[in-house]
């Protein structure tokens, strides 16, 4: 655990060493605000609701986690740096667990930084913080799924930019499929095994209020999958 | 202390290592030699635990690497070719780092890391982001990250490249220092380094070992027979050179040229050390020898040798 917790400090110490950590940030929460802001003038002044922002964040983060997880294994490769790491006394589990927990906890500043948005929401109308806690915590399952599946892709190659389209095409995927709009478009038998791996239809229901612990359970094993994938992965790649 | 026991490995049709054997004892400096793509850089990643062998075996201090690999690690400090680095950390952050992945504590890591910016000469480099470095300090960066550990064994992959000459004159001292308690492995393409810095050394030609030894006896042993010049003043040529032959010194006698009074010749030797008798010689016939000099073959003779001849055959 120790070494864990070292990985993910050097991730987020060279993370905010260079600039783009923040200008990834920056886009994200003006992002987040002017499409919120434009969906409230589309709805009139105050009809916007935490709805909305749950169901618009969760479209921003598919280009917000694959930008932040493009690097962490792609330029490892590129720079050639992953030589000197994984000739370190570190297990690869270590290291993709740190490398993660470092992608998570700057995913957790962000969200926690839109916060001021559904308040401002819930004052006008009325303030539900239990709607605000379910929202939150559907966004960082949400976003912590995105990042798994996003590092494992950036293990997969040394280019951040391949690493961040074949990201945010892969989550994109599996977040429609689970979409109503999509799901009244296939053949009724696809839609129970559809909605079954579908990132967005438990997080619709997570946001509604409905806290199952399946549907968390189901969150979690995604992460672990695709941890477990990016182990493989570093393993097989490491001398290529 | 390093035990490499039938080492092969190959990529895809490319065979970059095959049947490599070889053992490194404490305290030894290992240099390996080797044309571009020999497998230096390959063996290195195995024994380092980068890259799984497909045969044979490594062991470092007794702990099989395949197996014992974390524990291995620990043990070792690997400097890779080309010295990879963060460019977006600075040079105390990245060693402070990898201090605390090989778990020296808080007072100790202090100490360790100023000894380590004092002894690779970074002092005015320390609060810069590595990126802004020149090829040179990375290199001492690097050098300073495989030390910070105190590791009995070291590893390093063409450990001068990219220095200036002063530069290479200092990491050359350094390992010569440092040398004295340690196992090192290095690779380096260049050859007076190999006789300054190794007790011993691999020269590496596709993939096989092809001569190993000490760096006096791998030129010693392909040199054979020792040759020599000589100038001789105060005797007509022509009885210099039977009087040669009658040493007994060796049979093949050749008149370089004769002039003024003066002749040069080149002996082939079959004694090992022909000088001594060569100026007995020259005292009981009263000669003046104004030259005598043995012909040196350079390591960068012998490998040139060893590494163009196997080329060609295969
Ligand atoms: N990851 C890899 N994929 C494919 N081939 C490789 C890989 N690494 C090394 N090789 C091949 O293995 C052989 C040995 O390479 P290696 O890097 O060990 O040589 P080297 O002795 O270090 O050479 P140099 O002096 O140029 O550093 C070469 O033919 C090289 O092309
Ligand atoms: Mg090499």
């Amino acid at each position: 655990m120790r070494n864990v917790l070292i990985i993910a400090g050097k991730e987020i110490r060279s993370y905010f060493n260079s600039t783009i950590a923040y200008i990834f940030m920056v886009v994200f929460l003006v992002l987040t605000a002017l499409l919120f802001f434009e969906l409230q003038k589309f709805f009139v002044i105050g009809q916007a609701t935490l709805r909305d922002f749950f169901g618009l964040v969760p479209i921003v983060m598919l280009f917000f986690v694959p930008a932040i997880s493009m690097r962490m294994w792609a330029e490892e490769r590129k720079l050639g740096t992953l030589e000197t790491l994984m000739t370190l006394p570190l297990r690869d589990g270590e290291v993709v667990l740190g490398k993660f927990l470092a992608g998570l906890a700057f995913l957790l500043i962000t969200l926690a930084l839109t916060f001021p948005l559904p308040v401002i929401v819930s004052a006008l109308g009325n303030p539900d913080s239990g709607a605000l806690f379910c929202g939150y915590l559907g966004l960082v399952l949400l976003g912590a799924s995105y990042l798994a599946i996003g590092l494992w892709i950036s293990s997969l190659t040394e280019n951040q930019i391949v690493a961040f389209v074949t990201a945010a095409v892969a989550c994109l995927i599996l977040f429609i499929i689970g979409v109503d709009v999509f799901l009244t478009a296939v053949p009724s038998w696809l839609v129970p095994f559809l909605k079954g791996i579908a990132l967005g239809s438990r997080f619709s229901s997570i946001e509604r209020g409905v806290i199952d612990l399946r549907d968390i359970v189901y969150y979690l094993s995604i992460i672990g999958f695709f941890l477990f994938l990016n182990m493989r992965s570093v393993e097989l790649r490491k001398g290529a | 202390m390093i035990e490499v026991v039938s080492l092969s490995k190959r990529f895809g049709a490319t065979v970059a290592l095959e049947d490599v054997s070889f053992q490194v004892a404490a305290g030894e400096v290992l240099g390996f030699l080797g044309p571009n793509g020999a497998g230096k850089t390959t063996a290195m990643r195995i024994i380092t635990c980068y890259i799984p062998q497909d045969g044979g075996a490594v062991r470092v201090g007794g702990l099989d690497t395949a197996e014992r690999s974390v524990e291995v690690r620990r043990k070792i400090g690997y400097l890779p070719e080309s010295a990879p680095l963060y460019h977006d950390m600075g040079v105390r952050e990245y060693l402070g780092f990898v201090g605390r992945v090989r778990r020296i504590e808080p007072p100790l890591l202090g100490q360790r890391l100023e000894e380590m910016i004092e002894i690779c000469g970074l002092k005015r480099m320390q609060h810069r982001l590595i990126g802004t470095l020149s090829k040179g300090y990375r290199q001492r960066v690097g050098l300073a990250q495989t030390l910070i550990h105190d590791p009995e064994v070291l590893i390093l992959d063409e450990p001068t490249s990219g220095l200036d000459p002063n530069q290479i004159a200092e990491i050359r001292d350094l390992i010569k220092r440092i040398g004295r308690e340690k196992t090192i492995i290095l690779s380096t393409h260049i050859l007076p380094e190999v006789e300054a810095t190794c007790s011993r050394v691999i020269i590496i030609n596709e993939g096989r070992i092809v001569a190993s030894g000490t760096p006096r006896e791998l030129t010693s042993r392909s040199q054979g027979a020792p040759r020599v010049y000589l100038t001789v003043e105060g005797a007509a040529a022509a009885d210099v050179e039977p009087a040669l032959r009658e040493s007994g010194l060796g049979q093949e006698v050749r008149l370089i040229e004769a002039l003024d009074g003066r002749a040069r010749f080149a002996l082939g030797c079959e004694a090992a050390d022909p000088e001594a008798q060569l100026f007995r010689l020259a005292v009981r016939q009263g000669w003046t020898l104004t030259e005598l000099k043995r012909e040196t073959v350079s390591l960068e003779q012998v490998f040139t040798r060893l590494t163009t001849r196997e080329t060609a055959e295969s």
